[in-house]
């Protein structure tokens, strides 16, 4: 795509593509944060995890030669990190923000020892769906070029949300995450909830990082991940631990990031860096803006060590 | 006694427990581990000039993670070496090139004075935020990380930049006379002298002051901090911006012995490595200093097992990851170990 031919409506046509194609990551990241924290837990290392992913998926779709496998492949190493942080967060005196750095440090490391003979050979990639095929224009029509996984993101909000309100699994997560000793006393498994959450939470993040590798990008690279994975437990911040405003908070993410290098296509490059982190600026300031001393976040879970 | 006994044994167990996992996943991955470990050592710690890159790497590990762990002592999970570090590099630069007409020594003096001011009102900031708003620090140093190497790499690439050099965004030079030197005999910069003296400073000001006592009383318990009239908005913010000096006294070395001037060099994870490091001396100074030195030369061992045995460099960050998990798991152990309990007292 080359918004440098269509000026000032290039930079809004990236944008937009940038607020889909980029947002999918920190969807699928923002949900798995989501979901862990609304069960007491944090994990700061979903990094790492998707990284994990993002090796394992590009791996496994080079290997077999089908893009699917590497996502299925993706989800099981993301899951698999999952567990590892629930299994050690359940030990006693453990803590969770410190495992998740812990994992965070590993994964990145395991992603790139494990992934160095994938850095060179190409990957059969992820299909697209092409919906602005009918659009005369490339660029436009690239940017409408939307992937499987974003609206397998949706579906998951979706569902996410709906299962909070309404199921059994829902409310018991979100018990466990309020109050750990009134679940308990009710008789829910407190520490088998939060492994099941986190675990399930890694296999998103997982899949976050098998769109970086198998759509866009589309490659393996060391830098392949921007940080989206530590950018996890602020998004979740700016979506109040609802599920919906993730879908949201990811296309505002996703929009911001492609503003830098798209403003850089029409020659305004002063402010490249600054602009890149605007939106941990303004994270910082709607947390400044929305904080307390005297009561926790709106919407965040009770059992949250970060939120104390 | 007894506790800082059972902490030597555990932390030891721990160590070994993780040299032993990194065994089984080397063997996993067709490589023996025993040639490793050997190599491990020569390129950490077996020779001479090893040691001195070990060394090296050491010095700022002492800095940052002092940033993590005096925070700690007052019940804070700081992350924001990294931005601190960073922070304290590009003061450095300002102080250096404003004090171009001074003596040599005093420039260096106000380079050094410089990094650390920045370092401490960066990590102070965050300590603000969690007093007067009540934001969590650990959220908000990590993205003071990232908005401290956005303002780098904006200063060295625009505002800040030096037109004579082509290659790499870099930021003006210090005058060459501000740079130190290497300490006399073992070849090391004097940034290994600053982190030792900053953790021995820092132990004593934790151990034998008042500060460092209602910093422990606040740690451990804040309510019973506020009932005694401790002032917790000092405390919350002198332990960050200690922490924060530290840090950014490690990115003025970084400029004041290697660089020279500032650039994306600045930030290359020792504010990550030094979280790490703090959590393995449990968050005790002294003991910062010793393992500073560990990690330190598994890092700097990377690259000569990269180049025996054909492996990524990642290898090293593989270790470095799987003591972390080792160190933190055995936090479970502290009061299992019979041998270590207090005789009379019900475990």
């Amino acid at each position: 795509m080359n918004p440098g031919e269509l000026g000032w409506w290039g930079v809004a046509i990236a944008v937009l593509g940038g607020a889909i194609r980029i947002s999918t990551p920190y969807l699928f990241v923002s949900l798995a944060e989501t979901l862990t924290e609304k069960s007491g837990r944090v994990n700061l290392g979903l990094e790492g995890t998707l990284l994990m992913g993002a090796m394992s998926g590009y791996g496994v779709s080079y290997l077999t030669g089908s893009p699917w496998l590497g996502v299925a492949a993706a989800a099981g190493a993301g899951a698999a990190f999952g567990l590892l942080h629930a299994a050690l967060c359940n030990l006693p005196r453990v803590n969770d923000v410190a495992v998740g750095i812990a994992l965070f440090i590993f994964g990145t490391g395991l992603a790139f020892f494990l992934g160095k003979p994938f850095v060179q050979p190409q990957a059969p990639r992820l299909p697209v769906f092409a919906l602005g095929g009918f659009i005369d224009m490339p660029a436009i029509r690239a940017a409408l070029e939307v992937s499987p996984l974003f609206f397998a993101g949706i579906a998951v909000a979706f569902a996410m949300r709906w299962a909070f309100v309404n199921t059994r699994w829902g409310l018991i997560v979100r018990a466990v995450g309020d109050n750990a000793e009134a679940a308990r006393t009710a008789g829910y498994p407190v520490n088998l909830t939060r492994t099941m959450a986190t675990a399930t939470g890694g296999l998103f993040a997982g899949v976050a990082g098998a769109f970086l590798s198998l759509s866009y990008p589309g490659t393996w690279a060391e830098g392949l991940s921007s940080g989206q994975g530590l950018m996890a437990v602020t998004l979740v911040i700016f979506a109040r631990w609802n599920p919906l405003n993730c879908f949201w908070v990811s296309l505002f993410f996703g929009g911001a990031s492609a503003l830098g290098p798209a403003l850089q296509t029409v020659g305004v490059t002063t402010y490249y860096y600054l602009i890149g982190a605007a939106p941990y600026a303004l994270t910082l300031a709607l947390l400044i803006a929305s904080s307390s001393r005297r009561h926790r976040l709106i919407g965040a879970p009770g059992e949250l060590s970060i939120n104390r | 006694m007894r506790g800082r006994a059972e902490a030597a044994a555990i932390t030891a167990g721990a160590l070994l427990a993780a040299l032993a996992l990194f065994a089984l996943f080397l063997r996993a991955n067709g490589l023996d581990p025993l040639a490793v470990y050997a190599v491990l050592w020569l390129g950490g710690f077996g020779t001479p000039f090893s040691l001195q890159a070990t060394l090296t790497q050491a010095a700022p590990l002492m800095l940052t993670a002092l940033c993590t762990a005096i925070p700690a002592r007052a019940g804070m999970l700081v992350i924001g070496g990294e931005g601190a570090l960073v922070a304290g590099g590009v003061f450095a630069v300002l102080a250096g090139v404003a004090a171009a007409g001074l003596p040599a020594a005093l420039g260096t003096f106000a380079i050094c004075a410089a990094g650390a001011a920045a370092g401490a009102a960066w990590i102070a900031m965050a300590g603000a935020l969690k007093h007067f708003r009540g934001v969590n620090e650990t959220i908000s140093t990590l993205l003071l990380n990232y908005i401290a190497v956005a303002l780098l790499n904006h200063l060295v690439s625009g505002p800040m930049r030096d037109p004579a050099v082509s290659l790499k965004a870099t930021s003006w030079s210090i005058p060459q006379a501000s740079m130190v030197g290497t300490l006399p005999d073992i070849g090391v910069h004097w940034g290994l002298a600053f982190g030792v003296i900053a953790c021995l400073i820092a132990f004593a000001l934790l151990k034998y002051t008042v500060f460092g006592f209602s910093v422990g009383v606040l740690g451990g318990n804040p309510r019973a901090a506020q009932l005694v009239g401790l002032p917790i908005g000092r405390l919350t913010l002198l332990a960050c911006g200690l922490g924060g000096a530290a840090a950014g006294l490690a990115g003025a070395v970084e400029i004041v012995a290697v660089h020279g001037a500032a650039s994306s060099s600045l930030a290359v994870g020792f504010g990550y490595s030094g979280i790490l490091v703090a959590f393995l001396a449990r968050q005790n100074p002294l003991a910062i200093v010793f393992f500073a030195v560990l990690v330190g030369g598994i890092s700097a061992s990377g690259g000569l097992m990269q180049r025996r045995f054909d492996m990524p460099d990642a290898a090293t960050q593989v270790l470095q990851g799987i003591i972390f998990l080792c160190v933190l798991a055995s936090n479970a152990l502290y009061g299992r170990i019979k041998l270590f309990r207090e005789r009379g007292v019900a475990g």
